[in-house]
């Protein structure tokens, strides 16, 4: 089952590759990872994005809180939350399929970034469903390049992480 | 500049300036630090020089960096004090990983302070760099590279409390060689350290441990299972007052040995891969396991299917959440130091004026009584035309039982004899490589030992395969007059993996036989020590005599043991724990 983890850790050199060592060392599965300095300068809040059953995911919380630089690590998944994702689609754009691609992008709400006449740079936030959905009502071949951030997740009202 | 320095004396009361190498030095010396075991080179020469201008701590000039971390770890387990290394970068750091690596895997509390590149050459592939922090990353509780003098106290003082408080674990402080000669301003050493990310958890939830009360107060066969916690967390005491309490079965792991009296009636053995018939049984027979301090490691639980496959209560006392449920999902988990856990579960026994039900109890030791009856532990012990390992062994225990003696071992056959024959009555008394299984510890261990007990005897049980994983460190016993005895099981084969390739592949002894040995009595004799060789079984009593009377002296005992004798019992890997071979009969 997918699960979101959030964890607050030291924004210190090094801290990150603790997390992905830990992951690698021990077999989990990472599916996204993103990570930044929070509006405290000397923590970064990381969202990890993981499959695993209940018993791994335990072991991985566990794990997560015994590294030293970490300060605090919750399962988002376990009550109510709120996911988004930013993706880049760079699309081909030439003749017709200029307009259909401006239409799509309006339909998912997402916004051309940048242009040129042979294509469009398309921005677009969401769950990582929409985003999957936006790159399935495309025509496939006229996607030149994606990146995505991975999830990015908060729990919902009063569910607050912070130290 | 001159204002500046001016100024900022007067501004702290006491600040000194001094170099990175000096405030290193002066960590150590606030954490009472006696012994440090390490190697020189390049990138940690301002250490060493700084370490020439003091006399408090003595350094130990070992033979190769794996020795360093191993003897200060064997000083470690044996004193219950943080260890502590000191090795130069790259090869320096390389070389020292298995002993870290080691020290890990057994939480042992060190800090190893490693030399690096100046902080303006890293990255750059420079003379014997290498990326200390993310090779020892996997295998240490944190690790530190300091970036500044200024930082060098506060870092030594989280690494040392890192490194003991919680579960205990090796911690690695890496200096820049210009870090170590910078000046800094120098004001003392930190009191105390505040970490928000690391609070480890001593006392136990309450709630938790009243249900572990009245689990154990219902059980009909109760069970206790102890490990290396036990002793890392100086629980021997409790331990035994919990048992004295309730009057259970109680069954260390290898790691665990010496928690409690080996002598006493209600010890039914190790258990595991090469414990007693009694002390598996149990496991598989109990209703309530009371586990404490130990891991449900693959060696002791065998198949984790089958271990499971009975219905039994588990309660679980460990200090490190993630070891619980881990392999076996328990039922009662309680987070907390072991001997603030069992004090407080004693409290809420003689609170509550429960009794364990006497009449099921009586039952359940019969029970075990008749698994003991069988014996498991027998061999051929009146043999008198080959030396039987377990004999020496045996021997070797009842000449030191009322002695001030510890035992190192290596890893292999040797090991689980000296953990099976050797009556292991008080904790920190038997020092090994219990979770990496490595081997070439046991000199190493022996003389960091030595060192600090100079006044007890240090046997260091070993084979001739492993102790020449570390044979070079005889050198540092006859420079630093640690004398030891080294009693070395030579049965000319890789005894441990000779026994799996008989009985798991048919015999065929591939790369198992020590061909081209060495003249081990010359060799100790070349090192400067003595050396003795035992060929026939009456000589074993005199040879271990011998080299006890020679107090003075590192005495090599190469003593020439059956070649074809196993380990027994034995559970193959891949079996369940009662699922044992008992001996030859059953191959």
């Amino acid at each position: 089952m997918k699960h979101i983890i959030a964890v607050l850790i030291e924004n210190e050199a090094g801290a990150l590759s603790r997390v992905v060592g830990l992951f690698s060392a021990r077999g989990y599965n990472i599916e996204s990872l993103t990570v930044a300095p929070t509006e405290d300068p000397s923590l970064s809040r990381m969202t990890i994005q993981t499959t695993g059953s209940d018993d791994v995911i335990e072991q991985i919380t566990k794990h997560l809180n015994r590294l030293i630089e970490v300060v605090k690590v919750v399962d988002l998944t376990e009550g109510a939350y709120t996911e988004r994702e930013l993706m880049l689609v760079k699309v081909r754009a030439v003749g017709k399929e200029r307009e259909e691609m401006k239409r799509m992008a309006d339909i998912f709400r997402g916004r051309v970034i940048d242009v040129t006449d042979k294509s469009y740079t398309i921005e677009l936030t969401g769950d990582q469903s929409k985003n999957d959905a936006f790159l399935e009502a495309i025509d496939r071949s006229a996607i030149l390049e994606t990146v995505r951030t991975g999830a990015c997740g908060i729990g919902r009202g009063e569910r607050i992480l912070r130290v | 500049m001159e204002i500046n320095k001016a100024e900022s004396a007067s501004g702290s009361a006491g600040a000194q300036e001094l170099r990175g190498a000096e405030i290193l030095v002066k960590a150590l010396q606030a954490e009472n630090v006696q012994y440090i075991w390490g190697y020189p080179g390049g990138a940690v020469l301002h250490i060493y020089d700084a370490f020439y201008k003091q006399d408090t701590i003595q350094h130990v000039l070992v033979r190769h960096e794996q020795a360093a971390v191993h003897a200060a770890d064997g000083f470690a387990r044996a004193t219950g004090e943080v260890g502590v290394a000191l090795v130069t970068s790259g090869p320096g750091l390389t070389n020292a990983v298995t002993g870290i690596a080691t020290a890990y895997m057994d939480s042992i509390p060190m800090v190893i302070i490693s030399g690096q590149v100046p902080t303006a050459a890293i990255g750059l592939d420079a003379f014997q760099e290498c990326d200390t922090v993310g090779i020892t990353r996997p295998i240490v509780k944190h690790n530190f590279l300091v970036k500044d003098a200024k930082d060098m106290a506060e870092i030594m003082k989280k690494a040392f409390h890192i490194a003991r408080s919680g579960r205990p674990g090796p911690v690695v402080v890496d200096v820049p060689k210009d870090v170590s000669f910078n000046k800094a301003l120098y004001s003392g050493y930190p009191e105390s350290v505040e970490m928000r990310s690391y609070n480890p958890v001593r006392k136990g939830h309450g709630g938790q441990i009243r249900k572990a009360l009245q689990l154990l107060m219902s059980a009909k066969r109760p069970y206790i299972y102890t490990g290396g916690g036990v002793l890392l967390s100086n629980a021997s005491p409790e331990l035994r007052a919990l048992v004295d309490m309730l009057n259970v079965p109680v069954t260390n792991t290898l790691m665990g040995l010496g928690a409690f009296p080996a002598t006493d009636r209600r010890f039914l053995g190790m258990l595991g891969m090469h414990g007693t018939l009694e002390a598996n049984n149990a496991m598989q027979n109990c209703d309530v396991l009371l586990a404490v301090g130990a891991r449900f490691d693959d060696r002791v639980i065998g198949n984790p299917k089958h271990f499971a496959s009975v219905d039994r209560k588990i309660i679980h006392i460990d200090i490190d959440p993630s070891s619980i449920s881990k392999r076996v999902k328990v039922d009662v988990p309680i987070v907390g130091d072991v001997k603030d856990v069992l004090t407080e579960l004693m409290g809420m026994i003689r609170e509550s004026g429960l009794k364990p039900d006497a009449q099921a109890l009586g039952q359940w030791w019969e029970t075990i009584e008749g698994w003991r009856s069988r014996n498991c532990m027998k061999y051929d012990s009146n043999n008198s035309v080959v030396i039987k390992p377990q004999k020496v062994i045996e021997t070797l225990w009842d000449m030191t039982k009322d002695a001030d003696a510890y035992i190192t071992s290596d890893v292999g056959q040797h090991q689980m004899w000296a953990a099976q024959y050797y009556k292991f009555n008080e904790p920190r008394r038997w020092i090994n490589s219990g979770g990496l299984g490595t081997m070439g510890v046991g000199i190493p261990y022996a003389m960091g030992i030595k060192l600090a007990k100079p006044d007890s005897e240090v046997f260091c049980v070993t084979g001739e395969g492993s102790v020449q994983m570390c044979i070079q460190e005889l050198s540092t016993c006859l420079q630093y007059n640690t004398p030891i005895k080294i009693v070395a099981l030579n049965n000319r084969y890789l005894g441990m993996v000779r026994q799996w390739q008989e009985i798991e592949y048919s015999g065929r002894y591939s790369h198992s036989y020590m061909d081209a040995l060495p003249n081990f009595v010359k060799l100790a004799e070349a090192y400067g020590h003595v050396g003795i060789l035992v060929e026939r079984p009456e000589d074993v009593e005199p040879a271990l005599r011998e080299a006890r009377r020679l107090k003075d002296r590192t005495v090599f005992l190469d003593i020439r043991t059956d070649p074809t004798e196993n380990v027994f019992p034995m559970v193959q890997a891949g079996k369940g724990i009662t699922e044992m071979l008992m001996g030859v009969e059953d191959l």
